[in-house]
């Protein structure tokens, strides 16, 4: 009996760990409105959360927007299943990589969210009038015994209780042999690109036999292998450009009516490398995680190990601005190779106003970067210093000086706590993190005497 | 931490050498522990679900580095490290095989030849193996480049005489069999059989004409570098010193054999020698 105890406590807790691991959130997106917000999972789920509308004329404190910014559980659904891969023999993740939405057609919502391999089209529809009163069938849908039916009815669309359908429209299947890092919907509306480590496709909205590939960087020989695709976005205007960043560090813009194969940059950004700081680790850190284009479609956001940059897109030599996100890691570079965490691919993601550029760190920390002052501040995502409405307190790692109370020791810092996925309201201040398994909400609350979050 | 371009303080006093060697020292200590982590993380990824690509590469290219950067300058100090630091694990036998294919010749040079690099892991314990091979028997083959016999031939001489006599000490019956057709080439320190070697080296160990190293090893080769004496003084003063390990229990396991046999012997050596290595 005493063994039988040990091992359903073993069991026990392999199973709660199992599940706390499907439970990771993977990727955050606001939809165009910033009304609805997307997260994917490891265990391949995507939740949607709603923002709650100010109905039922409640009245607020003054200055107040008209909504209450609560983000409310809008929709769950399982996007993805773990697969196999016959011909290899190996596991394929159900973990959802990117969730991007499409602009708004109709009353329906749509997003697209991929895992390593497979992409799928969802419709997102609401339903809250149903039929009612059909001749033939009674509610539960049994057909009704004909001798009971004694006059004929118009069946009339009654309301009900607002139900929220996803449906799969689409599925688009294999177009990668390589793991699939990046999707992003053109702004032609009918076309989006997916990026593998090694290729670029483009597939059309309608169309899920053919996608035409825009870049390869395929090697003949696979043993010449030095470089591979981190990111890839379309131009959030010019619908003929896109980016895609690369391990090595290099940005290359492409412009798809030059070639069909867009193997020939359009232009090139890239840093010179600084040979005083030169090390085993320079190519790993200047690895680029993200790139996003800024809303105005000027510059260019990118994100590497240590550093977060702004590039001019008419500027090819180097960026524009670079911010810090945790210098003082570059001195223990190498135990972060040791426990792979220099592999971490953080997010990065613009304001509304490209005046803000936001990304994640570690010890559940983000940092902030006003591009007009070039200031930064950290901020902590953590339910045990967050109380529900309260003001974010900014944080500080201690890297020398004055010790402040309330600062982080460089060696305290939790490596297993990292700040990966991030999102910012199109329109608002509002933004979401994703920790681990939680999500975090945060918004800028604008009245007479604060200026929200500091 | 393992910034190359670290300026190092020029003190002036007498002691700057000292220092010097023993930041150098340190460095490729660093160095060589960064590359074996970076093996070890590129071996871990047979795991069920694909291995990432990104970090698969980006590996690979710091393990190409650090190659790069040991054929160019560094090289010699890990021959240095082999034998004042212990160290376990493959790392340990490559070194050790880096001593004995290579010789104390850089050691004492002080940047003679270059050594042919590390060339890769799997190089590595290739070569291993080929080294065991060079020890435990030398038997007639094909293929010897003919050029090498005549550059290093008679170098070694004295260096086979002296293999010779180890094997004899250590085991009889590795060589009574092969016989005295063995003996009588190795007390003769032929140069065919040294060709044997080097040619049975650079078939396992380098695509044709790919090693500038190698080349460059053979090509300014003297008699003066193989101190046997130095170099066998070294190996004892390691403690896991796999070729010896290898005579002992192929001694053991092996009866007279002939060169056809032996060969054959020696390819299941090569197989064992994978396993232990872990490839």
């Amino acid at each position: 009996m005493g063994e039988d105890a040990e091992n359903s406590k073993l069991n026990h807790s392999f199973l709660r760990d199992y599940v706390t691991e499907a439970d990771v959130i993977s990727t955050v997106e606001f939809n165009h409105t910033g009304d609805l917000l997307a997260t994917g999972d490891k265990g391949g789920r995507v939740v949607i959360f709603q923002r709650e509308t100010e109905s039922k004329g409640e009245v607020e404190e003054v200055g107040e927007t008209g909504e209450s910014g609560e983000y409310n559980v809008y929709s769950t659904f399982q996007s993805h299943e773990p697969d196999f891969d016959y011909l290899k023999s190996l596991e394929i993740e159900e973990k959802i990589n990117k969730i991007r939405w499409l602009p708004r057609q109709n009353a329906a919502h749509f997003l697209l969210s991929t895992n390593d391999k497979t992409i799928k089209l969802w419709k997102v529809s609401e339903r809250d009038k149903r039929p009612e009163g059909y001749n033939l069938k009674d509610e539960e849908g049994r057909m009704k015994d004909m001798s009971t039916v004694t006059s004929l009815q118009v069946p009339v669309l009654k309301p009900t209780d607002l139900m929220v359908e996803v449906r799969p429209r689409r599925v688009f299947s294999n177009g990668h042999t390589y793991h699939v890092n990046s999707i992003s919907v053109n702004s032609d509306g009918e076309t989006y690109l997916s990026a593998d480590d090694l290729r670029i496709n483009m597939w059309h909205l309608g169309i899920t036999d053919r996608s035409f590939n825009i870049v390869d960087i395929k090697p003949a020989n696979m043993e010449e292998l030095t470089e591979v695709i981190t990111a890839a976005e379309f131009h959030p205007h010019h619908c003929h450009l896109l980016v895609y960043s690369s391990s090595k560090g290099t940005l290359r813009l492409c412009d798809m009516r030059a070639s069909a194969l867009c193997d020939h940059h359009a232009k090139l950004f890239e840093e010179p490398e600084d040979p005083g700081s030169r090390s085993f680790f320079s190519e790993i850190v200047s690895s680029v995680s993200d790139v996003k284009f800024s809303h105005s479609g000027r510059y260019l956001l990118t994100r590497d190990y240590l550093t977060a940059k702004v590039w001019d897109l008419h500027m090819e030599k180097g960026p524009v601005e670079t911010y810090q996100v945790h210098e003082y890691l570059r001195s223990k570079l190498c135990s972060l190779y040791e426990n792979d965490c220099i592999f971490d691919k953080f997010e990065c993601v613009w304001n509304s106003s490209d005046s803000v550029i936001m990304t994640g760190a570690y010890n559940s920390f983000f940092r902030m970067f006003d591009r007009e002052t070039g200031r930064g501040v950290t901020l902590e995502a953590w339910r045990e210093t967050s109380k529900p409405r309260a003001v974010l307190r900014t944080r500080r790692v201690y890297t020398g000086g004055k010790r402040r109370r309330g600062d982080v020791g460089v060696d305290s810092l939790d490596f297993t706590k990292k700040i990966l996925h991030m999102a910012w309201h199109p329109e608002e201040n509002i933004i979401a993190i994703a920790a681990t398994n939680n999500l975090y909400i945060f918004q800028d609350r604008v009245n007479t005497e604060t200026q929200g979050q500091d | 931490m393992y910034s190359k371009g670290t300026k190092r303080k020029f003190s002036g006093s007498a002691d700057t050498a000292t220092d010097d060697k023993a930041m150098a020292a340190s460095y490729s200590l660093q160095r060589q522990s960064l590359l074996d982590m970076s093996l070890i993380k590129l071996q871990l990824c047979h795991m069920l679900v694909e291995p990432n690509l990104c970090r698969s590469v980006l590996i690979a290219n710091t393990v190409r580095q650090i190659q790069e950067e040991m054929t160019h300058d560094g090289s010699w100090q890990v021959v240095t490290e082999a034998f004042s630091s212990p160290s376990h694990g493959p790392s340990d036998r490559l070194v050790a095989t880096e001593v004995l294919c290579r010789s104390p010749v850089l050691e004492q040079q002080g940047g003679g030849p270059k050594l042919y690099s590390v060339m890769g892991y799997n190089g590595c314990r290739e070569e291993e193996v080929v080294t065991d091979k060079a020890l435990c028997s030398v038997a007639v083959g094909d293929g010897a480049p003919a050029l090498l016999l005549g550059t290093i031939g008679h170098c070694w001489d004295r260096a086979e005489l002296r293999v010779a006599e180890v094997e004899a000490g250590v085991s009889e019956d590795s060589l009574s069999g092969s016989g005295d057709e063995e003996e009588t080439r190795c007390r003769e320190g032929t140069k065919l059989a040294t060709g044997q070697v080097f040619g049975m080296f650079e078939i396992k160990n380098s695509p044709p004409g790919s090693d500038p190293a190698l080349e460059e090893l053979f090509s300014d080769v003297d008699a003066s570098y193989y101190d046997l004496d130095t170099m066998l003084t070294g190996i004892q003063s390691t403690p896991k010193m796999g070729p010896y390990d290898l005579l002992d229990s192929l001694a053991s396991s092996h009866g007279p054999t002939s060169n056809s046999t032996c060969r054959a012997d020696l390819n299941e050596l090569d197989h064992i020698m994978e396993i232990i290595v872990g490839s």
